[in-house]
């Protein structure tokens, strides 16, 4: 199978829309007939990254490539970057604002999530530049 | 189990029906969307009182088998809109989030 690329905008600003990158890019892994687990895994690490990019940098872009044995989702953001990234990776550790609580995020288990459901995770962030997450997850052959 | 079959059991209201013979493998309780992402297993029953549009998107994700709103709380009508465009089977309970989960416990046995 040819590499197939795909791009995603993820909207800033408002957290309640938040999530059209991850139904679409579930939609069109559910088309290419990927395992189930593979596609919830890739789903919960996109939809966490999507939250992230809204309530912490006003939107951002994902892209996603998927092979034949792996797919990697790389989230870009032009935020104001992670001052300490290890706190961060820490369940329970949050600095969103009260509207994400009130909607039920900000529980600090965002980046968390993405390690947990991802076979390999890593960020490059730069205080007022931005972040990006990468993951990937592999295809059972 | 089937989601209807379980509905039917327990008397579920229903909000948006999806996918009525998906099957029900277990149950999760919670409202912080997160938590549930991290923690709800695939094909669960997710018992809520959130009721707010992102819980279709975290349902879509998580892949659970459907959305159980307990305590009486009704869907705002954002949140049924995106349940039935994402396909998220979407009921409803007036039991509380406790005894909802132990009925539901005890069909699941």
């Amino acid at each position: 199978m040819e590499t197939i690329k795909l791009v995603y905008p993820v909207e800033g600003g408002d957290l309640i829309e938040a999530g059209e990158a991850s139904s679409k890019m579930k939609l069109t892994l559910k088309k290419l007939g990927l395992p189930q687990d593979v596609i919830r895994r890739a789903s919960i690490c996109m939809y966490e990254g999507e939250i992230n990019m809204v309530i912490h940098a006003d939107g951002g872009q994902a892209e996603v490539e998927v092979d034949t044995d792996q797919i990697i989702i790389r989230m870009q953001d032009t935020g104001p970057g992670i001052p300490d990234v290890a706190q961060a990776m820490q369940e329970g550790f949050s600095t969103a604002g009260q509207t994400a609580r009130e909607l039920g995020f900000g529980a600090g288990m965002g980046l968390p999530n993405i390690k947990r459901y991802s076979d390999e995770m890593s960020i490059e962030t730069e205080l007022g530049k931005g972040t990006t997450v990468t993951v990937r997850i592999k295809i059972p052959q | 189990m089937t989601v209807t079959q379980l509905k039917d059991t327990l008397g579920w209201k229903v909000f948006h029906m999806a996918d009525p013979d998906r099957p029900v493998k277990g149950g999760y309780a919670g409202d912080l969307l997160s938590w549930v992402m991290g923690r709800a297993g695939q094909d669960c029953a997710w018992l809520t009182i959130m009721s707010n549009q992102n819980v279709a998107a975290v349902a879509l994700m998580a892949d659970v088998a459907c959305v159980v709103l307990t305590e009486g709380v009704e869907p705002d009508a954002d949140l049924l809109r995106r349940a039935e465009e994402k396909e998220v089977t979407l009921l409803g309970t007036g039991e509380d989030t406790y005894s909802a989960a132990c009925r539901l416990g005890d069909c699941l046995k």
